[in-house]
C-alpha cells in the first residue's frame, strides 16, 4: 500500500496490526516520530493526518492509506517552521523525546483554529506529557508562534 | 570584548532535535529484536520455563560464567546481594526478567514472548518495609540473617542531654511513597557484533556510558577493549538510565553469542513495572528546640524499602545513607542522632531519581519547621530565620561542610516574591467564602559537584567522580572538548562551550563538545547527581586555561609584548589598550594547534533555594491546584540562565508531580497496580502553574568555574512546598498530611478522620 507523508508516496507492506506510528519509523525511516507509551496517554507520536493531529500508536498503518499525513521531518523548509523557531527561541524542549509530538500538536490546532487564546492553547498542550520542561517554555514557544502564525 | 558567560543563548542541540533528525537508540534499525520474559508473580520458584519448538529463547542456564550484578560498599554492615541477569530459579519481583526471546520484528518477539511457558512455585512475598521486618518475615535472598541489606546510627555526645533540656519537642513523621523517575523514552538498547573485528558496539539509553562498558566487560569476562557503548540522544533520564540494566548485558551476551545484531526497546509497561524505582521512604524526626524556636538537637530515624536487589554502581544503601548524611539540612544543628536502615522486599529494585533522597529529607524537615511553628507561636519564615546556617564554612554533624551559600537572603527573596502579607489577607477573605488557600514554604540546601571522595567515604567499591576533558583547538582556531560526561536533555554542549568560549576568546559556535561515545571520549562517569556542568565544566576550563596560557606566550612573542598584556577575545589575542592584535586562528596555525586535557575531582559545593507553593483545596472534591510556584535559587555562577530557568522548571514539575500526583501501587500480593500512564499519573500543562525564578549567585570557592549544580534542586524542594501549602490550607478543618502524593483519596481520609 502507499503511505503518502510529507507529499512523498512510499510504498510499504505492513502487517494489518502495525501501527501507524511504527509504520513512519520503520517502513518509511521516518524515525522523527517518536513512541513514548503506545497507549495514547504521552502523545510523543503525535502526527497530523488529513490536517487533525492524531496519536501515531492509536491508529494502524493500513487505517492511514489514502490520507495526507504529515510528520516533524515535513515542518521545516529552508528555514525553521516558526513554530520550531519559537521552540528554539524559548528553549521548548530539553532531552528532544517529547518534542516533535508538541510541535506537531501545536501546529494542527494554530492551523485549524488560529484565533486560540492563551487559556485555550493551554487546553490543547495538556494532550500531550513533557518530562523535561515543566511546560513553561513550551508554553510561551506556542504562544509566540500562534501569534506570528497569525500575523502570517 | 564579548563575554560569553551569563547569556542565555540558544541551544547547539536544537536544530536536530527540532527537525526529528535527533539519533535515539530506538531509531537505529536491527534484524533482531530481543523481548523478555518478565515474571508474573513477586516471589517464588522457577519450575519450568519452556519455548515453543523454534523459537529462539535465553534463560539462566545459558548464562554459565555470567556474573551477577553485586556491587558493593565496606561500611554500614552492607551486605552485597547479587541478582543473575536473568532470574535463576528464584524470582524475587514482578517483572524481573526470567528469558529472552529473539526474533526478526518486535511484533514476532512479543509473540514468541506470550508463547513462553512459564511455571512456578509462589512464595510469600513482602511487598512493604514494615513486613519484611517482621521476625516471621521470610529472608529474600539466601545468606542475610534479615532483610536488612544496610543499617547505620549516630549520636553526638551532648544530644540526649540537649533533647532533655528542650522547651519543645517536636515530632513529625512523613512518608514518600515510591515513584518512577519516568523519562519519556522509555530504555532501549541495540547491541551489534562487528564480525571483523570481534568488536560489539551497544548503543544505549545510558546516563554514564563508561561505566556501563566497564560493568558488562566485567559481567562477561570480555576484554574492555572489544566493547563500545554509545549513549547516543537520549530522550531523559533523570537517574533511571544511570544504573546498568541487566537486558543491556543479555542483549551483548546475545549479540556475541549469535554474532548478529539484536536490539530491546523497553515498552511503558515494562517501563513501569520492571525498570528502576525510587524514594519509597519513611522518616520520623524530633526536633528539640529553645523557648525562641531555635534548634537545640534533631533526632532522626529512616526506613528506606530498597526493592529487591541492588543498583550498580549505587547499590541498596544510597538513599538510606543519604539521608542520614544530610538530614539536617539549612539548619544549624549541633547535636543530632539518627538511625537509617535500607529494607529488602519483593518489589522493583530502587535507584537514584533526581535528588534520591532528598525530596523526603527535605518534606520531613520542613514539616517538622511547620508543626513547630504553630507548637512555638511563629510565623513559618521566622523558625526558619533562626535556625538557617549563617556562618560559612559550616560543618555538619555529619561531617559534611557547607561552602559559602545565602540561605537567608534567598528565603527572604522568595518570601517577598510570594507576597506573604497580601497572600495572608487573601486567604482570609477566601475562608470567609468557604474556600481554602494554602501557602508553603520549603527552604534547602543539596550537596551537587561532588568529587571521588564523597563515594570513598560511602565506601563504595565503584567510586565515580573526577572527570576528564581533552581538548583540541585545531590550526583553525576551532576547539574540539571530548567529555567523559553524558548530558542527555541538559544542554552541557552549549554551556560548556560558553565556559571554553570564554577563557580561549573565541565564540561558542567555533567550540565542539563531543560526549556518549567509549571509543571517541576520556573515560568518565557520566551525567547524574547534579554534577556535570560543576565537574566537567571544572575539567573544560583547567584545559582552555592551559591552551589559553599557550595562546598568551605565542601571541606575546609574535606581538613583542609582556605575556602579562595580552587579553584574548573576539577571536584576537591583543596588546591591552593598543590595537596591536592578532587573530587566534593565526596562532593556532602557526603551531598546527594545540591540545591539553583538564582533570577536576572536587569535594563537592552545596546549592540552596527557598520554594513557595500557593495552593487551594477544594475540599468536596479533594482535588488540590497549585495556583503559583516561586523558586528563589543560588547556584553560584548562572553560566547560560535560560538553561538554568529550564532544569528548575522541569525539576519543579517532577517535585510537585511526587507531591500529588505519581504513585507505583502494589497489591499484597506484590502485584504491581500501576503499569500505564492511565495509571500512573505523570502531571499535564494542565497540574503546573507558572513557576517564577529568582537567582542570587554566591560565587563560591568550592568550585572554580563558580558555578554549584542546579539539575536536581527543583524536584527537592517542591514537594515539601506543596504539602506544607496544603496544611496551611486545612489546618482551619484540625487535618494535617504528611505524606505524599496528597492525592484526593488521601486528603479526603484526612477530612473524614478530622471530622
Amino acid at each position: 500500500m502507499i503511505l503518502d507523508v510529507n507529499g512523498h508516496a512510499y510504498e510499504v507492506e505492513v502487517e494489518p496490526r502495525r501501527t501507524l506510528a511504527d509504520a513512519l519509523r520503520k517502513d518509511c525511516g521516518l524515525t522523527g516520530t517518536h513512541v513514548g507509551c503506545e497507549h495514547g496517554v504521552c502523545g510523543a507520536c503525535t502526527v497530523i493526518v488529513d490536517g487533525e493531529a492524531i496519536r501515531g500508536c492509536l491508529m494502524f498503518a493500513v487505517q492511514a492509506e489514502g490520507a495526507k499525513i504529515r510528520t516533524v521531518e515535513g515542518l521545516a523548509g529552508e528555514t525553521l517552521h516558526v513554530m520550531q523557531q519559537e521552540f528554539e527561541r524559548h528553549h521548548g524542549l530539553q532531552c528532544g523525546f517529547c518534542t516533535p509530538g508538541f510541535l506537531l500538536l501545536a501546529v494542527a490546532a494554530l492551523e485549524q483554529a488560529p484565533e486560540l487564546n492563551d487559556a485555550q492553547l493551554l487546553d490543547v498542550l495538556a494532550a500531550n506529557l513533557c518530562r523535561c520542561t515543566g511546560y513553561q517554555n513550551i508554553i510561551k514557544a506556542v504562544s509566540a508562534a500562534a501569534r506570528r502564525m497569525k500575523e502570517g | 570584548m564579548k563575554r560569553w558567560t551569563g547569556r542565555p543563548i540558544t541551544r547547539f542541540e536544537d536544530n536536530m532535535l527540532l527537525r526529528g533528525a535527533g539519533r535515539f537508540t530506538a531509531d537505529l534499525p536491527s534484524p533482531k529484536y530481543m523481548r523478555f520474559v518478565r515474571s508474573p508473580i513477586a516471589a517464588g520458584k522457577i519450575e519450568s520455563c519452556v519455548a515453543p519448538e523454534g523459537v529462539v529463547m535465553i534463560t539462566a542456564a545459558d548464562l554459565e560464567g555470567v556474573g551477577a550484578i553485586a556491587p558493593m560498599i565496606r561500611k554500614f554492615g552492607y551486605v552485597p546481594i547479587e541478582q543473575t541477569v536473568l532470574a535463576r530459579d528464584v524470582v524475587r519481583y514482578t517483572g524481573e526478567p526470567v528469558a529472552a526471546v529473539i526474533a526478526d520484528s518486535e511484533e514476532e518477539a512479543e509473540d514468541f514472548a506470550d508463547s513462553v511457558m512459564l511455571d512456578f512455585r509462589p512464595g510469600d512475598a513482602v511487598v512493604t518495609a514494615a513486613e519484611s521486618l517482621l521476625a516471621r518475615a521470610p529472608f529474600i535472598h539466601p545468606g542475610m540473617d534479615s532483610n536488612v541489606v544496610v543499617r547505620t546510627a549516630m549520636t553526638t555526645p551532648g544530644h540526649q542531654a540537649a533533647m532533655a533540656g528542650a522547651a519543645h519537642l517536636v515530632r513529625a513523621k512523613i512518608r514518600s511513597r515510591r515513584q518512577s523517575a519516568l523519562p519519556m523514552e522509555t530504555r532501549a538498547g541495540h547491541a551489534a557484533f562487528d564480525v571483523e573485528t570481534g568488536r560489539t558496539t551497544l548503543t544505549c539509553t545510558a546516563q554514564m556510558p563508561h561505566l556501563v562498558r566497564t560493568a558488562i566487560a566485567g559481567l562477561l569476562g570480555m576484554d574492555e577493549a572489544d566493547l563500545r557503548v554509545i549513549a547516543p540522544d537520549v530522550g531523559g533520564g533523570f537517574g533511571q538510565k544511570m544504573s546498568l540494566a541487566a537486558e543491556y548485558v543479555v542483549l551483548v551476551w546475545a549479540a556475541r553469542k549469535l554474532r548478529t545484531t539484536i536490539a530491546w526497546v523497553e515498552d511503558r509497561r515494562e517501563n513501569l513495572m520492571a525498570s528502576f524505582h525510587s524514594r519509597d521512604i519513611e522518616i520520623a524526626v524530633t526536633g528539640a528546640f529553645d523557648a525562641d524556636g531555635r534548634f537545640l538537637a534533631l533526632s532522626g530515624d529512616v526506613t528506606a524499602n530498597v526493592g529487591a536487589y541492588a543498583p550498580y554502581p549505587n547499590t541498596a544503601a544510597v538513599e538510606p545513607l543519604m539521608s542520614f548524611t544530610e538530614l539536617p539540612g539549612p539548619y544549624d544543628v549541633k547535636e543530632y542522632s539518627c538511625a537509617a536502615r535500607g529494607v529488602i522486599t519483593n518489589t522493583c529494585v530502587s535507584a537514584p531519581y533526581r535528588g534520591v533522597a532528598r525530596p523526603a529529607i527535605t518534606l520531613a524537615m520542613e514539616r517538622l519547621m511547620d508543626k513547630a511553628a504553630v507548637v512555638i507561636g511563629l510565623e513559618p519564615a521566622e523558625i526558619r530565620r533562626r535556625n538557617l546556617v549563617q556562618k560559612f564554612p559550616h560543618t555538619t554533624p555529619a561531617g559534611l561542610v557547607y561552602d559559602d551559600a545565602s540561605y537567608t537572603e534567598t528565603m527572604a527573596a522568595a518570601l517577598r516574591a510570594a507576597d506573604v502579607p497580601g497572600f495572608r489577607a487573601r486567604q482570609r477573605d477566601a475562608l470567609a467564602a468557604g474556600r481554602y488557600l494554602g501557602l508553603g514554604i520549603s527552604t534547602f540546601c543539596e550537596r551537587t559537584g561532588y568529587g571521588s571522595a564523597a563515594f570513598a567515604a560511602r565506601g563504595m567499591d565503584i567510586q565515580p567522580g573526577w572527570e576528564n576533558v581533552d581538548m583540541r583547538m585545531d590550526a583553525s582556531g576551532k576547539v574540539t572538548a571530548r567529555i567523559g560526561a553524558s548530558p542527555h536533555g541538559q544542554g552541557l554542549r552549549t554551556t560548556l562551550a560558553q565556559i571554553i568560549a570564554d577563557t580561549l576568546g573565541i565564540t561558542p559556535a567555533e567550540v565542539t563538545v563531543i560526549h556518549g561515545d567509549t571509543d571517541d571520549t576520556p573515560y568518565g562517569w557520566g551525567t547524574f547527581a547534579s554534577r556535570s556542568l560543576v565537574i566537567s565544566g571544572g575539567a573544560s576550563l583547567i584545559a582552555a586555561r592551559k591552551i589559553r596560557a599557550k595562546l598568551i606566550d605565542d601571541a606575546a612573542e609574535m606581538l613583542e609584548a609582556a605575556a602579562a598584556d595580552i587579553e584574548l577575545g573576539d577571536g584576537f589575542a591583543r596588546v591591552a589598550g593598543t590595537d596591536r592584535a592578532v587573530a587566534i586562528a593565526a596562532i593556532a596555525g602557526a603551531k598546527n594547534g594545540f591540545a591539553d586535557e583538564g582533570f577536576y575531582d572536587p569535594l563537592g559545593t552545596f546549592s540552596n533555594a527557598t520554594h513557595i507553593a500557593i495552593v487551594e483545596v477544594d475540599v468536596g472534591t479533594c482535588k488540590v491546584k497549585v495556583e503559583k510556584f516561586v523558586v528563589a535559587e543560588d547556584a553560584g555562577r548562572l553560566i547560560n540562565p535560560m538553561i538554568v530557568d529550564g532544569q528548575i522548571h522541569g525539576g519543579v514539575a517532577q517535585g510537585i508531580a511526587n507531591a500529588l500526583l505519581e504513585e507505583i501501587v502494589y497489591d499484597e500480593t506484590g502485584n504491581i497496580l500501576t503499569i500505564s500512564l492511565a495509571d500512573f499519573l505523570a502531571p499535564t500543562a494542565h497540574e503546573i502553574p507558572p513557576i517564577e525564578v529568582l537567582h542570587r549567585e554566591t560565587i563560591s570557592a568550592a568550585t572554580i568555574t563558580g558555578a554549584k549544580g542546579i539539575g536536581e534542586g527543583g524536584t527537592i524542594g517542591a514537594p515539601a512546598a506543596v504539602l506544607n501549602a496544603i496544611n496551611d490550607a486545612l489546618r482551619p478543618l484540625g487535618v494535617e498530611i504528611d505524606e505524599m502524593p496528597a492525592t484526593p483519596a488521601r486528603i479526603f481520609a484526612a477530612l473524614q478522620a478530622a471530622r
